[in-house]
Parts: structure tokens; sequence; C-alpha cells
């Protein structure tokens, strides 16, 4: 953390020699000695932005972590730290925009730290390099081999693809939007936070090898506020993967493009060319440091604020120089970018109920600006610290399976490897939720969607402080306005948020415009909209509370107390929502540790050497953990319900949604059930990729498209471990 | 072994120019028949059995080695590295081309690169304690055993101690600084193979444990002893069977006694007008024993080939017995061949007493050459080139920019203001008009040889093609100077020793596509480690592509840091050498091109040639010496459970 004194930290002076040998001042000096940005950046707006800091520090309190679990891996690569530890402060890179000129600051001089080993080059070279690489020649040649075709048809192919995809990046796109964004984030945001410390790693970082930023995906403005924000810092740009959809727009495609976009196609796992030259325009400009790659490991934007389970293979893509040594190490920077309000929260809350999502289009982006009247708060952006892929490697991939085949050539990645790109990527997405900001209002919506229909004002309060010092102790870092007392925080949540709930007679409701009148379904459908729209909120402590919160529920659906059946239970249920939460493969027991060495220090339960079991005074934290998770549990349930009652036969995906949605609706009409989240269409997916995990449901891969086989018993037996009717299996290394 | 060991000393003082090399084949000419003087017939006599006696005293190296080498470093007493009394760096001697020279940069490029200072010395013991050596435990049966053979044999602490150890950094720093903990017990000169074979079978039945020494320029920890061996040690000094026994001109072939040295094998041979072109860097005290003991590789391999290509017949004798083939041919098909077993044994099998060699006329015509390139990456793909049009000539080597710096800082003091002036005029036409970085352009040192000719030729077509990849010709004397640096470097070692520098160098092979990832990532590791362990300034870590093949390329690195601060520098020193290790072989380079693997790097043999190929080597040497009378702990530990 800065010290005290200095009010505004400031990067340390540019450094732009081409690395030459040794011959500089000190021992180490030529690579120590400074890296460099620039000094003139921030102007007087770090006297402003002073004002509240401090709000970053949390502690958690020092622990030895639980034995070590017996992970099915080499070294455990995950394990996080429960000791204190501190988190940098953060600047509001608004605050100078909103006292300078947005054109000079857009015409500012721009001259990027960059990779040492560089040497410039234009976009266009890139894709002629690309062309000409052996790897890609290699596949040409294969597929006129192979098609009875001239490789010149399939070369033409090949260039046509890298057309559409690559990037055109011109500092004159990148001024345009350093202009027009300025203007847009200052009248959508209050305040855009960043911590500067990891600003200068990350620039650091930069010169020394290539660099892969790997954000986590809420918004559309994820990749536009990351590109603005190097440029802010004057560090290279990156080049984004970006999906094609964004081609369908016109003009803002070709600007995007303009500003380091590349687009690829959501699928194309069977077209050997499109892989090829796809992997090989991203390894060349990562091997050449070109510029740092930018990529979302959720593959797309969470429509729950949830981490989503993530994609391999653009990491596995970017990893592979290295397991092939053309690059000496590669840095992957999980960030962290949180907001307070979502640009799209009533949009996703619509998707999630069925209603499609808009194709990208430049008339409907201009539709939405009526949005720009709207106030949405602040963004955290948290930069984390750079990750040598060579360090997560050492002592992992110890056979080198790259010597004896010609690296050009498309090579499966072995098990070895690919088990480590699933580590990596995981941990990854682990420290980008360790990272992430947590606003106050974040919790009002937890403690609210507990409390519904209404909910006494200042027992809302008192919950929210309460919820607060619980989340602190199960490390969610928390950005909590200094000395702001409670009332006012969530008051100023809820008037940030007051198309989601309002303030009557003392009482928080939810706000379900329409509700009240019209149709049973209508009815339904509106309050199932502020539901969705208010869990996304609460969804952001999720991954924070789930390994302490499993374990509350594991040892409410437990026939016992005893440790081994709690142990079996909490094992169940990670296994069922494995794509619902992020947890690290094959470390259960560590995460079950971890679950109660967390509900101990809350003092929710005391264990023994055969028991775990809540305490008088925790059964208050145990339950409300509970209820935070009852609707995944209850939502579960009903949709195993709906597959092992009402599918017999083959269906897809497509069937599977629209049905499963009537059945949930048919229920909330009834009334028997109140779990609005069942609606949806992200749990519902989630619930039927872990069937099919647990085997109880069979995925197969047709023409079309994958179908689905539910085996109805394997189904029922599932959901009578949920209602413990039936004990759960034991785990076969259960060993506690 | 002897060896390939640290590429270190050239053919004394360069080669002699082409003039004087003609003027002795003119004048072996003269002679008649070609018959080495103070050296008996050539004829297959059989061993001269002088018995215990003084032995033949004509090789280049004495029985006594220390009477003419360091016996605390690396070559002969009277060269060396000092900084005379104006401070400047100057080489001793008159052995080499540099002897006697001053080289005025050099004292600031080893400040600038090392951060050492003049005033930070530390000194090795003047000489060795007699009383810190370990006893020497001989059975006095063998010993009265050993007498009736009449062969030559010395308990005395001295010559143990120089047979206990090779050219490592660890053994050389224990000379300077301590005692190992166990040496030889007793050193044994057989004369001829027959002194071998009785010395074999005597080891054998009184349980004793041969370690064989050909030129002590092992740098694998080849013949360090084991701590842990009880039996006694008898160190098989090879030097005194130095004899070429027969010249066959018709085939071109020479049988040659295993343990001459390589000054002495190519000066004899020069005297009937041949040569065998194998130069090695260790050539004047490598041995050739020790060249098929590790399957040895020269610099001129491009002409002449490497050891397995040179040699036509191998005589080894084993505990089991003696191995050989039954005729001298080029090639034979008799299922493996039994010399493939034999080269790169290491001494575990055998000691090799005779070797039959391919010979070549001593070429008319040398000539070095040297080409500038704006870089490393441009510089690899014309040696790519070269090697792909098969047109590589007697060597061709590509150092970087390191070491580049590091050969100009050898240049000694001009003679001329002239040369100063032409010299000035070569780097302003290279770095301004050509616009070649000086911290970033590398040079490639070429030696051609062959008929003139010829050589003239193959100059402009390697010429030509190293200036498509923009290289620039800069000259001979570059080039020569280049080669030098190669044997001039093993000295430089000691010197760093005296200031807290303490290097190494260590090789491997790699395919074509992978040279430049490999030198840079290896480079890397090695300045990144330094970082790690404490190293207090950025070392020296520098590579040079010194062969080319067909497939790949040797590459040769050289490490070196200033330990100033660091309390226990070999620890230090060997987890980095270990780490860089590491890193070759993650990049898919080999574990040794030609310096073998011996107890240094055993920990690597499994994971290189596989538990089955490793399985195969064991049950070779189980059948050859069950009762490991050869000092075995070199790459079969690895597999003893």
């Amino acid at each position: 953390m800065a010290p005290p004194t200095a009010r505004c930290p400031r990067l340390p002076p540019p450094r732009r020699t081409r690395q030459p040998g040794r011959g500089g001042a000190g021992p180490w000096a030529p690579r120590e000695a400074a890296a460099g940005g620039r000094a003139a950046r921030r102007g007087r707006a770090g006297e402003r932005g002073a004002g509240r800091r401090g709000g970053a520090r949390r502690t958690m309190a020092t622990a030895t972590a639980a034995t070590p679990g017996r992970a099915r891996r080499g070294a455990p690569m995950y394990s996080k730290e429960l000791t204190s530890k501190k988190r940098d402060e953060f600047e509001d890179i608004l605050e100078e925009r909103r006292l300078s000129s947005d054109l000079r600051y857009a015409m500012k001089c721009y001259t990027p730290v960059i990779y040492k080993g560089l040497s410039p080059c234009k976009p266009n070279a890139i894709k002629s390099a690309v062309l000409r690489s052996e790897q890609v020649q290699y596949v040409i040649k294969q597929l006129a081999k192979e098609m009875g075709e001239s490789p010149d048809i399939i070369q033409e192919e090949a260039t046509e693809i890298l057309d559409e995809m690559g990037h055109r990046m011109q500092l004159g796109a990148v001024r345009f939007f350093a202009f027009t964004l300025s203007k847009i984030f200052k009248q959508l945001f209050q305040r855009v936070c960043v911590n500067e410390e990891g600003m200068q790693r990350l620039q650091h970082a930069i010169q020394e090898h290539p660099v892969v930023l790997l954000p986590s995906h809420r918004s559309y403005v994820d990749f536009l506020m990351l590109s603005y924000l190097l440029y802010t810092y004057d560090l290279a740009l990156p080049v984004i993967a970006a999906g094609i959809d964004f081609l369908g727009m016109k003009i803002v495609g070709e600007l995007l493009r303009r500003a380091g976009a590349f687009f690829m196609r959501r699928s194309f796992g069977g077209n050997r060319l499109y892989w090829a030259v796809f992997a090989e325009y991203v390894k060349t400009m990562l091997r050449s440091g070109y510029a740092p790659i930018e990529f979302f490991l959720e593959g797309t934007r969470s429509r729950t604020a949830k981490t989503l389970t993530p994609k391999f293979g653009l990491l596995s893509i970017v990893m592979e120089p290295f397991f092939k040594r053309e690059v000496f190490d590669t840095y992957l920077v999980p960030i962290s970018i949180s907001y307070e309000r979502i640009l799209e929260e009533s949009l996703y809350a619509y998707e999630l109920l069925g209603v499609p999502k808009p194709k990208e289009s430049t008339s409907g982006l201009l539709k939405a600006r009526r949005i720009l009247s709207d106030n949405f708060g602040t963004i955290h952006i948290y930069v984390g610290q750079p990750v040598s892929l060579r360090t997560l490697a050492s002592g992992r991939i110890n056979r080198c399976p790259y010597n004896l085949v010609p690296r050009h050539l498309p090579q499966k990645p072995s098990e070895d490897i690919q088990e480590f790109v699933s580590d990596v990527a995981y941990k990854m997405e682990l420290l980008q939720i360790e990272n992430m900001v947590l606003s106050p209002w974040v919790l009002v919506a937890a403690v609210l969607l507990q409390n519904l229909p209404a909910m006494e004002f200042e027992l809302l309060i008192e919950k929210t402080l309460w919820l607060k010092g619980l989340t602190q102790t199960f490390g969610g870092f928390i950005e909590w306005p200094d000395n702001l007392c409670a009332k006012k925080a969530v008051l100023s949540g809820l008037t940030l948020h007051s198309n989601i709930a309002r303030l009557v007679d003392g009482h928080v409701v939810l706000n379900d415009k329409g509700a009240e009148d019209g149709a049973v379904g209508e009815i339904v459908f509106r309050h199932a909209l502020a539901v969705l729209m208010c869990a996304t909120y609460r969804n952001q402590l999720l991954n924070v509370f789930v390994r302490p919160a499993l374990v509350a529920v594991a040892l409410q659906m437990a026939p016992s107390f005893r440790k081994e059946e709690v142990y079996s239970c909490f094992n169940f249920l990670r296994d069922v929502f494995s794509d619902e939460f992020i947890f690290f493969p094959g470390i259960s027991l560590k995460d079950f540790e971890e679950g109660c060495f967390l509900l101990t220090k809350c003092d929710a339960i005391q264990t023994s050497q055969q028991e775990i079991y809540p305490t008088d005074k925790g059964s208050g934290t145990v339950s409300f953990l509970s209820a935070m998770f009852r609707p995944f549990v209850e939502g579960y349930q009903l949709i195993f319900r709906y597959l092992s009652k009402e599918m017999k036969e083959a269906f897809t995906e497509k069937q599977f949604i629209p049905g499963v949605r009537n059945f949930v609706f048919q229920h909330l009409e009834k009334g028997s059930t109140q779990c609005y989240e069942a609606l949806s269409s992200d749990m519902q997916k989630n619930a039927l990729s872990a069937l099919v995990q647990l085997g109880a449901v069979k995925k197969k891969k047709m023409p079309n498209g994958f179908t689905y086989n539910v085996n109805q018993e394997a189904v029922s037996k599932i959901l009578d471990m949920f209602d413990a009717r039936i004990p759960v299996q034991k785990p076969v290394a259960a060993r506690l | 072994m002897a060896a390939a060991a640290g590429e270190a000393a050239g053919g004394g003082g360069g080669s002699p120019s082409s003039a004087r090399r003609r003027l002795r084949i003119i004048s072996g000419h003269l002679r008649g028949s070609p018959r080495a003087p103070g050296r008996g017939a050539l004829s297959p006599s059989p061993c001269k059995a002088q018995g215990g006696s003084a032995g033949p005293a004509s090789g280049s190296i004495p029985k006594k080695r220390q009477e003419l080498l360091k016996w605390n470093g690396w070559g002969y007493n009277d060269s060396k590295f000092i900084f005379n009394k104006k401070g400047q760096a100057e080489f001793t001697g008159k052995r080499y081309r540099l002897g006697g020279m001053v080289l005025p940069t050099f004292k600031e490029w080893i400040e600038k690169t090392f951060g050492a200072s003049l005033e930070h010395k530390t000194t090795s013991r003047a000489s060795l304690n007699v009383n810190d050596v370990p006893p020497s435990i001989v059975n006095e049966e063998f010993l009265q055993d050993l007498r009736a053979t009449k062969i030559s044999y010395s308990q005395d602490a001295e010559d143990r101690v120089f047979r206990a150890h090779g050219h490592c950094l660890h053994e050389i720093f224990v000379l300077r600084e301590g005692m190992f903990k166990r040496i030889p017990d007793i050193v044994v000169w057989p004369v001829c193979h027959e002194d071998v074979v009785k010395i074999v079978e005597l080891a054998c039945k009184h349980n004793l444990c041969i370690i064989p020494f050909g030129g002590g320029t092992s740098v694998s920890s080849a013949l360090e002893c084991p701590e842990d061996e009880k039996r006694t040690i008898v160190s098989l000094d090879t030097s005194q069977m130095n004899r070429i026994l027969w010249i066959d001109e018709k085939n071109l072939t020479a049988c040659v006694e295993a343990g001459i040295v390589g000054q002495d094998l190519e000066k004899q041979l020069a005297e009937s007008g041949f040569c065998t072109g194998h130069e090695p860097d260790s050539m004047e005290f490598s041995s050739l024993g020790g060249w098929v003991a590790t399957r040895a590789s020269g610099m001129k391999k491009n002409i002449y080939g490497n050891i397995e290509d040179l040699v036509v017949h191998i005589k080894m004798v084993t505990p089991r017995g003696i191995v050989e083939k039954n005729c001298q041919v080029p090639r034979m098909s008799t299922g493996p061949d039994i010399h493939h077993f034999i080269m790169g044994s290491e001494g575990t099998l055998g000691v090799v007493t005779e070797v039959t060699i391919k010979i070549r006329p001593v070429p008319e015509y040398q000539k070095y050459g040297s080409v500038v390139f704006p870089n490393f990456e441009r510089g690899v793909a014309c040696l790519r080139e070269v090697a792909k049009q098969r047109c590589a000539p007697a060597s061709i080597r590509l150092v970087d920019n390191a070491q580049f710096q590091f050969g100009h800082a050898l240049k000694p003091q001009v003679a001329s203001i002239f040369t100063s002036f032409l010299d000035g005029l070569k780097k302003f036409y290279i770095t301004k008009f050509k616009g070649f970085d000086p911290n970033i352009l590398c040079v490639a040192t070429l030696l051609f040889e062959g008929d003139r000719e010829k050589v003239l030729q193959h100059e402009k077509q390697v010429y030509d093609i190293a200036t498509k990849f923009g290289g620039l010709a800069a000259g001979e004397d570059n080039g020569q100077r280049g080669y030098m640096l190669t044997f001039v470097i093993a000295y430089l070692r000691d010197l760093g020793l005296d200031y807290y520098v303490i290097g190494e160098s260590f090789e491997t092979s790699v395919p074509w596509d992978r040279v430049l990832d490999l030198c840079r990532n290896v480079k890397e590791r090695i300045v990144r480690e330094c970082k790690e362990k404490g190293v207090q300034f950025a070392p020296l870590s520098t590579c040079r592509v010194t062969q080319t093949y067909d497939a790949g390329a040797c590459v040769y690195f050289y490490f070196a840091f200033n330990y100033r601060g660091i309390s226990d520098p070999i620890h230090v020193y060997e987890q980095i050498e270990r780490a860089a290790r590491e890193e070759i072989l993650a990049n898919g380079g080999s574990l040794s091109h030609h310096h073998g693997v011996g107890k240094l790097r055993k920990r690597w043999m499994k994971d290189s040639i596989s538990d089955v190929g490793l399985g195969m080597l064991r049950s070779v040497k189980e059948y050859v010496d069950p009762i490991t009378s050869l000092e075995t702990k070199i790459f079969y530990k690895a597999l003893h459970k």
C-alpha cells in the first residue's frame, strides 16, 4: 500500500532502452532499475481522490490452513491464502477526466510501454506472418491433399478467415474511443476505481514477458473499460478476442477492430483450417510480444454476475508457446471488474427468463442511448498480481511431450497438459473472485431476498451490517465507503437500484411494477424479473460463501453430526453444484476443511474429533447460509424432478429449456413453490450439465447438436439424496 | 577420463601457418620413409617392457604431471593470465600466440561484466599440503604381485591427488581451498596393452577398483573417487602408452596406443605428412582413449568427422577379457556395433588400449575467416543454410554478442598506429555505415582447409550465403582470434577464481528449429536463477553455436558470476547449472553433445535414454564387469535400486 504521505501513487518515470546488455549503473541495472510509466499523468486529480482511501483495507485473521487435501494432481496449485492479506488501494481515474479536457486527453502523446523483445510491426505484417507460418501451411497442405483441392484455394480461404478475424489497430480509432468513452463513462458512472499498484505490476510484466489479460466478464463495458484504462496509463493496448456477433454491428464492429478487437467465431471445433489460422494468429501476437492478449475465461458475459466455469480453448492456445518453449515465460493477469450496477441488468433478467437477447446491432446501440441519463454507480477494477506460467508449471510438466514432434505440427495436448490447463483456468477464476470488490448493495440484496415480500428498513440495516462482518470473515473484499454509516450506505444502494427495490412506509419491497394487477402469469413473470435482478447482486457473494455455506447445508442434510456424514453430503453438493460455483478441481476435502474452518472462525460451528455441530449462538448464521443457497437446492430439485418425471425420450437443450420453464412456471402459479430462480435458464443448463457429469443423463453428439437421454432411476436417486431419504454415497477417499 | 574437456585449450597456439605445414610435409617427403624420431621403429612390435623403470618419456606429458602442469588449475605452469605492475592484463609464457602480450581493455571488461574489482582477491593455497591427503591403503599382497609385473607405480600423495579429479569447477575449488575426501590409493603406469591386461587381472584377483586416467581433462566428475568406496582404488594412468604402433598409408589408418595425447599424435603423424584432424579444444592434454571413452567431438569434424567416424578398430581390456573386432574394415553388419558400447562407456566397461584411427594427408592450405551478422537470429539462419547446402567449412562457429565483446576484450595491444587506424575504420564501416548495433551484432568464425584452389572456391560459396543473411566479411584476423579464445578461456577461469568469479561451460545438441529458443531461454534462466539465488551482480551468460549438422547444431554455453557475498558459491553454482540443464532438456536439447555424463549429469540419464535403454547398458556392464572392478558410479548408478 502506498505510504500515507504519497497522496497519489505515481508510476515511476519511463524507460525505453532496448535492453542493452549490462553496463548500467547498478548491478542488475538494465532489467530492474525502473519500469517506466508516465509520471505526468494524473495532474491535480490525486488531491481530490484522496478522500476515500483506506476502505479497501481489510484483514482476515490468521489461521493455519487445514491439512492439505490429497489432490488427484501433483502439487496442489491452488490454495487459498487464509492468512491476513493486504489489498491495494483504489484511485478514481474519472476524477482527472472531469477536471481536464477530454480532447487533449485523446490527443495526448501516447508512447506505451512495450515488451522488451518487441520489434514493432503492423497488423498486416502479423497476418502475412500467420499465413506463411509452417503451422498454417501444414494444415493447408493436409487439407488440400484430403479434399483433392489446390492449396491455393485453401490458402485463399485462410486469407479470408484472417481478414474476417484480424484486428487493425490504429491510433486514430484509439483516440476516437478515448474521447467518446471519456464522455460516456463520465455520464454513466460516478467513479472508475483502479488499484494503481496493480497497474504498476502490469507495466512491469508487459516489459518482461508476453502478457495475457484475463478479466471477469459481466458487461460489454469490460473490454472497452480495460483498453481505456491501459491507454490512460500509457501501457500497450491489448488485442481482444471478441465474439463474431459484433461484426453484425455496422461501423461499430469496424471501429472495435481498429481499437484492437479480433473476432472469433462462436464454434469452430470441426473446422481445422479455422482453428489453425486462429490459433496461429493468437500465438504469433503472443510470441512476438506484439501486444497483451485479452480474453474472457468465462467465454461470455455472465448473465447472473456469478463467475461462469472456464473455457479452456483460448487459454490452452496462449499457454502453448510456453510449453513449446517458444517464449521464456508468459504472464497471466487475473483482473476483477465489478459494477455497482450492471448496465445490462434488466436485459440479462429478460434473457434468463427466455426473452431472446437482442442481436448486436448499431441501431440497437443507438436506441440504448437513453441509459445515458441513468446512473450506474462505481466500477472497481482490481488488476491482480501477474502469475508466471513458468512458475505454475514448474514441477508439474516434467516430461517434454513436445520434444519428439516438430513444433509446427498440430498436436493434441496430452492429458497432463489438459489437466494443467484446466487447473490454471480455475486458479485464475478463483483469483478473480478473490479480488472482486463487493458493494454494500450486494449485502442488501442478499438479505432482502431472504425476507420477501417486505422487510423492515431498520432490520435490513441491522442485518446488512451483520452480513458485512460475516463476509469479511469469509474473505470477501467489501468496499464500504469510509465512515459511511450503515443507514446511508443502504439508502444510497436503494437509490441507485430503485428499479429493483424501494422503500415504502419504512419497509423495503421489491419493485415488481405491474405485478399487482394483470393475469397470474404476468404477475409471476414480473415478480420473477425482480427476483432475478436482485439475485444478480446477491450472486456476487456466492463464490465467497460457497464453501462454508455448503457445509451449513450439509449439516442440515446429514442424518447425524458425524464428520464423515457431513463431509459426504458436502461432497455430494459440491459435485451437484460443480457448474454452478467455482471449485478448484480435485480438492474436495480441502474445500470442506476451509468451509469448516471459516464456520468455526465465526463461531457458527464446533468441531470435535468425530463430530461437527452447530453452536447455539451460531444457529442464526447456519440457517442464514443455508437459506442463501436454498434457491439452488430447491431449484435443482425442481429441475431434477422435471427431468425424472417428464423426459422419457431423447431431447435437445432447445427442447429442454422451454419445457422446464413451463414446468416451474406452473408450480409457481399453483403456489407449490416459491423458487423463482428455477426459472433462470442459467440454472437449468447448469443442473442439466451436473446430471451429465454425475452420469444420470447421457449426452450424445448428433449432427445437429447434442441430445440428452435421462436415466430416470439415477435422477430419482439423486433427488432422494437431496431429500436425505437415502444416504449419499461416501466419497472413496474420505479420510478426515 | 580425458576428452574434450571444457573445450579448453586449442592446438598449441593456434595452428601453424600453412607455409610451415607445407614445409613440414616436404621435409617429411625428403626424409623418405616416415619415421618418428626418438620413437623406436614404427613396427607392430610388442610391448617394450621397460618394466618398472622410468618408462618412455618422449610424450609431452611426463609421469610427474605436476612438473609441467598446474596442480590447482588448467594447463601449463608457465602459462597464465596475470595483472602486471601497471594493472594491465597479460598472458605469460611463450606457448601460445597470446603469450607475453598485454591486453589493454581486458581489465575494464572484467570489471564491467562481473562487477569484480582487483582489490578483492582470493588466493589459492600455495602448494599441496601433503598432510591433508588421505592415506594410501594398499594390500601388501597386491603390491608384491604388482612389483612382479615390473609395472611402474606410485603411492606418492601428489601423484594420487593429481589423478583424483578432472576440471569441473568444484574440483578445482577443492584443490584451491580444501581436500578431496577420497583419492586413488595408488597410481600405475602401464606402458603397453599387456601391462593393462595384467593390471586388470590383478584388480580382479585382489578385489580392487580401477579408474582409468587419460589426460585428466574430464568435465563430468567422472574421475571423482566415490567417498564410500572401501576397496583400494587404482588409478590406471595411460599416459605412458603413447606410441604410434604403425601407419598404413594404403588404407590411411594408424594404430595408436590409447594414452597418446592429441598434440603428440598430431605432431608425430605430421612428421609422416599425416593428421587425424581430430581437434577437440582440449587436444593438448586429452588422450585418444579418453576421446573414445567419451564420444569426443573435434573442432574440424565437418571434414574429418567425430571420433565415432574416425575409429576403425578398438582394443579394450575388460575384466571379462579383451574385446575387439577381427578385421579393420570401414563398416560391417554384424549385429549392433560393439564399438558403440565402448564409445561413451566412460571407463565403466574397460580400459581402451589401442585404437586404429583414420588418417589424412596434412592439408595443403588453411585459411581463417569471419563474418559479422546484424544479430544472432540472422547468424543462426546462415549456419542453418550452410548446413543445408552441406558446404560447412572445417569449422564454423557463431558467437553471440556477449562473447563477441569478450573476444574483443582479449585483443592485444596493437603494434602500430596504422593497425589501430584500420580497426577504427572497420568499426566505423560496420556500425555507422552498415548500421549494425555493436550491442546486438554477432560474429561467425570460419576455418577452411584443403587444396588452395578449393579452399578459395569454398570460401566464396560460404561468404555468398552469408551475404544473403546480412553478413559482412570481417577478416581473417578476427577468425583466428575467435579460435584462440576457446583455448585461452580455460586459463581465464583460474584468473577469475582469484577475483571471486567462478564459471564453467556446458554444451548440448539441439535440432535446428529450436536453436534460437534454447539459446535465449537457457541464458535467461541462468540470469534469473542467479538473481533468485542472491548473486549480487548479473552473471555472464553467453553461448555459441559450435558445430553444425544436417539435423541440428551443437551449442556451447559459458556462464560465470561474481560470488562475493555468497557463503557457499559452489553450491549456488551447482544449483544454477542444474537449472540450466533442466532448461536445456525442456527445450528439446540433449544431455550432452560431447562432454559425457559422468557423475555430474547422471540424474538425467534415465529420462534421456528411457528405463529400458539404461537397463540394456546395465546388462552389458553386468556381463563385462560382474564384480565391478571398474568404477561404476557413473551412469549405471541411476539404475541400482
